[in-house]
């Protein structure tokens, strides 16, 4: 089973647990609806595609409301670090939270004690604490854009806001603020960087560069890396190694967003339901 | 409130000691520490915490980055980007950024026009919230 753990953007939403359905433009957890726009729901609504076409069971997911003040993060921390640890999960992703170096921390004792060590996905808030705790190599991914990668890449900033200008977010360094994610250990074991051209990295360099097919308008759209988040944390889900799942779920993506015949002004819901037919389609390929 | 009231701060990164996550720091000539303070509780938004530091403090990003897409132009702020239909101002997308807000800020955002929308500021809370706000004050100057 994968845990997704993440907050939506309603200041009253409270902090509710359960399995994920998508019906329609909305998730529902709990008898509650959320809909899909971007973020955490975004995600979901990707990996529960994801899972359908893989005859998985449906995410499990940790939802708390916050539009910015933390409060529903804290809360939600604080429950992670009372309860993950009894939980049993193949794979968890970490997403939308507040940035909060001392309850990351809490958290991961948590994850310490579950019986089985999941597969741990950061992304988002949640990967902006885990570099800033110096704890990256505790990740078996991270999902970066080329922006969030450049702050990966600087040492000294502790939010992508204050990475340093000479750490240029341009798409042609990529591969070499990859290296210098990993020479300062602010990298995962894996990265799946988001942008132009996608990439799969590890400590060893390179593993995958999938720049087709080609949409420039995808950039723009918010929520489509979530989307890919969502699509990769599944396909790991079914116990696909990290590499190869990376690679697969920048391709799904990608032709999803195609199938959508995107504009810079398409919302992300749109793609989500091509999802089911390019992963057919690109599993069939092999 | 503070530029208002006349005095030179600038807005920037917290010292290593005192991060703690999604967090920025205002800095202020020291001497002036009694009259600033008195400013911003009489403002009833007083400060976390008033340290000195002696080493360099790290600048937010100042560099943008745009996109042209024809009908539509994207504006990247750091980890933001905001995208406008050029004909009618109308902001289409919000994309990047981890923070909770930045869902928040697009669903109140998306969809209405730059002159209409409420600006990151006056309804963001953090730092990816700033980053949107300097790439809207970036695509309204243009």
């Amino acid at each position: 089973m994968i845990g997704v753990v993440g907050t939506v953007p309603d200041q009253d939403f409270p902090l509710v647990t359960g399995e994920t359905r998508l019906k329609g433009d909305s998730i529902h957890i709990r008898g509650k609806q959320i809909p899909v726009n971007r973020g955490t729901p975004a995600l979901l609504a990707a990996a529960i595609k994801t899972a359908q076409v893989l005859d998985q069971g449906a995410p499990f997911a940790y939802l708390v409301g916050d539009v910015g003040l933390g409060h529903g993060s804290r809360r939600l921390y604080e429950y992670l670090s009372g309860q993950l640890g009894k939980r049993d999960f193949d794979t968890i992703v970490f997403h939308y939270l507040q940035p909060d170096v001392d309850w990351h921390n809490r958290v991961l004792f948590a994850v310490e004690e579950m019986k089985r060590r999941p597969v741990l996905i950061a992304d988002a808030g949640f990967m902006y604490a885990a570099k800033m705790s110096g704890q990256s190599s505790q990740y078996d991914l991270f999902t970066p854009d080329i922006g969030e990668l450049a702050f990966l890449a600087d040492e000294e900033a502790p939010h992508p806001f204050y990475t340093r200008g000479f750490i240029l977010h341009e798409e042609n360094r990529a591969p070499e603020l990859i290296a210098r994610a990993y020479q300062h250990e602010n990298a995962a074991r894996c990265l799946l960087v988001k942008g132009k051209q996608d990439y799969v990295a590890d400590r060893q360099g390179i593993q995958a560069t999938i720049d087709i097919p080609m949409e420039e308008a995808m950039e723009a759209i918010g929520g489509t890396g979530d989307t890919l988040t969502g699509i990769v944390t599944a396909l790991i889900g079914t116990g696909m190694e990290v590499v190869k799942a990376a690679a697969i779920a920048a391709r799904v993506n990608r032709l999803a967003g195609h199938y959508a015949n995107p504009t810079p002004a398409m919302q992300v819901i749109e793609m989500v339901q091509h999802i089911p037919r390019a992963l057919s389609e690109i599993l069939q390929r092999g | 409130m503070l530029k208002k009231a006349g005095w030179k701060i600038r807005v920037m990164g917290p010292p290593p000691e005192i991060r703690s996550g999604c967090d920025l720091v205002i800095e202020i000539p020291l001497i002036e520490k009694l009259n600033i303070l008195r400013t911003l509780e009489n403002l009833k938004i007083p400060p976390l915490k008033i340290v000195p530091v002696s080493s360099p403090l790290l600048q937010p990003v100042d560099l943008f980055q745009n996109k042209d897409f024809g009908k539509y132009l994207m504006i990247r702020a750091a980890n933001m980007k905001l995208t406008i239909e050029k004909e009618t101002q109308t902001i289409v997308n919000i994309s990047g950024g981890g923070c909770p807000d930045v869902p928040y800020l697009a669903s109140k955002m998306v969809g209405l026009s730059l002159d209409k929308a409420p600006s990151p500021r006056e309804i963001g809370h953090t730092l990816c919230g700033y980053a949107l706000q300097l790439a809207y004050e970036e695509m309204r100057r243009r």
